[in-house]
């Protein structure tokens, strides 16, 4: 059976999807341009559970939950369920932490930078080039030969873990559900102002989350390998898909009165141009290293890719480090250490790059 | 004989630059590419596509693809 996902028609069409729910998701509740935001909402997580304590980013996010299973679902139903992993793990896992830290620099995974532009944030201009940058980099090592090796085939139960971890996180948010005006129920974490309070609906947003996962796990959406294989190969499939999500946001943006162009008062987002372009260098220079953006880690980790849920708990401990050390930046700016944290993150990138270079044979 | 680019367990793209790699070293002939998961699959036949090769034929065992390419 082809699969009409993999088609150009295919990409398109989750592109517009992906798109148009995260503009409806933001006019049902989500932060403003932040319908779907890989980073944020995998640090919102981390809130949740408590590994940092900024108490304006801690939600259990149900998108981010409905990607995984979502993603695993589709792979069963398609017998694309491969538990695969050993593929240099503890590598991935600081790509992760380095990933999260540059994102929360510039505020935002590569799916939020396209969603910001589509609500009329001029800043993140900045973020996307530097995006661009970023992988622009990691293309100049892998036609010098870099990778990170071979996963191996292993067991079900390896390639079943990141998604059982997402079924407890569900199931830890149907037990302890927020109560009004609490910051805590049961063992959760929820924010009471600030984006973390932001939500649309939670079965809305796990519907969503699910519809995606299922989706882009059929087409392999990647906004990362959009610009890689542009750069790397000249091909526009993955593109086409990301140009038709910013297309649809931008759409319903429009419809629901929700663009305002400027630099000045963007919703969760500060105009430092420069770090929001070297955030987002550190970022995208990660994301290539290991092999897929934000979201395609979560879908990889969904078909039983053990080292994609390996970057996946990376950019949650990263989200961790990021508010506890003051990396994150805030609507005022960048944190106190952050212009630092961005410097050791690409210095780090730099090692991993020209140091797994196989040898020309 | 036909050459054979061995792509299992690699993430991506390194399917595709082995691929692409070994396309223009050989320019054309007969070209079998292994491997192991659907997206790597999709890609390696998408990027021989685009280089004007053809899929001949793309088989599967064990959980793993062999993809048959042909170049003229």
């Amino acid at each position: 059976m082809t699969n009409f996902f993999a088609s150009r028609k295919g990409i398109v069409s989750v592109g517009l999807v992906i798109g148009g729910l995260a503009a409806l998701l933001q006019y049902l509740g989500n932060p403003g341009n932040m319908g779907i935001c890989v980073a944020c909402f995998e640090r919102d997580i981390a809130g949740a559970v408590g590994l940092h304590r900024a108490g304006v980013v801690q939600y259990m996010r149900p998108e981010i939950i409905g990607f995984v299973l979502g993603s695993l679902a589709a792979a069963l139903m398609g017998r694309d369920f491969r538990p695969r992993a050993g593929s240099a793990p503890i590598v991935r896992f600081v790509l992760g932490v380095f990933a999260m830290i540059g994102a929360l620099v510039f505020l935002g995974c590569p799916w939020r930078a396209i969603l910001r532009l589509a609500g009329g944030d001029l800043n993140a201009l900045y973020g996307i080039a530097g995006l661009i940058v970023g992988i622009g980099i990691g293309t100049l090592f892998f036609r010098q030969g870099y990778n990170l090796g071979r996963a191996q085939k292993t067991y079900s139960s390896v390639g079943l873990i990141m998604p059982l971890i997402m079924a407890g996180f569900l199931a830890l948010l149907f037990i302890y559900p927020q109560v009004a005006d609490a910051a805590k129920s049961g063992v959760l974490f929820y924010s009471l102002k600030g984006p973390g309070a932001m939500h649309a609906p939670l079965f809305i947003s796990l519907g969503v989350g699910l519809l995606v996962g299922i989706i882009a796990q059929r087409s392999r959406f990647c906004t990362m390998g959009a610009f890689r294989d542009l750069i790397l190969f000249k091909q526009v499939h993955l593109l086409s898909g990301v140009i038709a999500l910013l297309a649809a946001a931008f759409a319903v943006n429009l419809i629901f009165g929700q663009f305002h162009m400027g630099f000045e008062g963007q919703p969760v987002a500060h105009t430092q141009s420069l770090w929001n372009f070297m955030g987002m260098v550190l970022a995208g220079l990660c994301f290539a290293l290991a092999g897929g953006c934000p979201g395609r880690q979560l879908f990889m980790a969904g078909e039983g890719d053990g080292d994609a849920a390996v970057f996946v708990l990376g950019m949650i401990v990263g989200a961790g480090f990021s508010h506890n050390f003051g990396l994150a930046s805030s609507p005022k700016g960048v944190g106190p250490h952050g212009i630092a944290a961005v410097f050791i993150g690409l210095a780090i990138c730099l090692f991993i790059g020209f140091t797994m270079r196989k040898k020309a044979a | 004989m036909s050459e054979v680019v061995d792509a299992r367990g690699l993430s991506c793209p390194q399917p595709v630059l082995d691929t692409l790699a070994k396309i223009t070293a050989m320019g054309s002939g007969e070209l079998e590419v292994l491997v192991d998961t659907e997206a790597s699959k999709e890609n390696v036949a998408r990027a021989a596509q685009g280089k004007g090769w053809k899929v001949e034929s793309i088989t599967e065992e064990g959980g793993e693809f062999r993809l048959k390419l042909l170049g003229d």
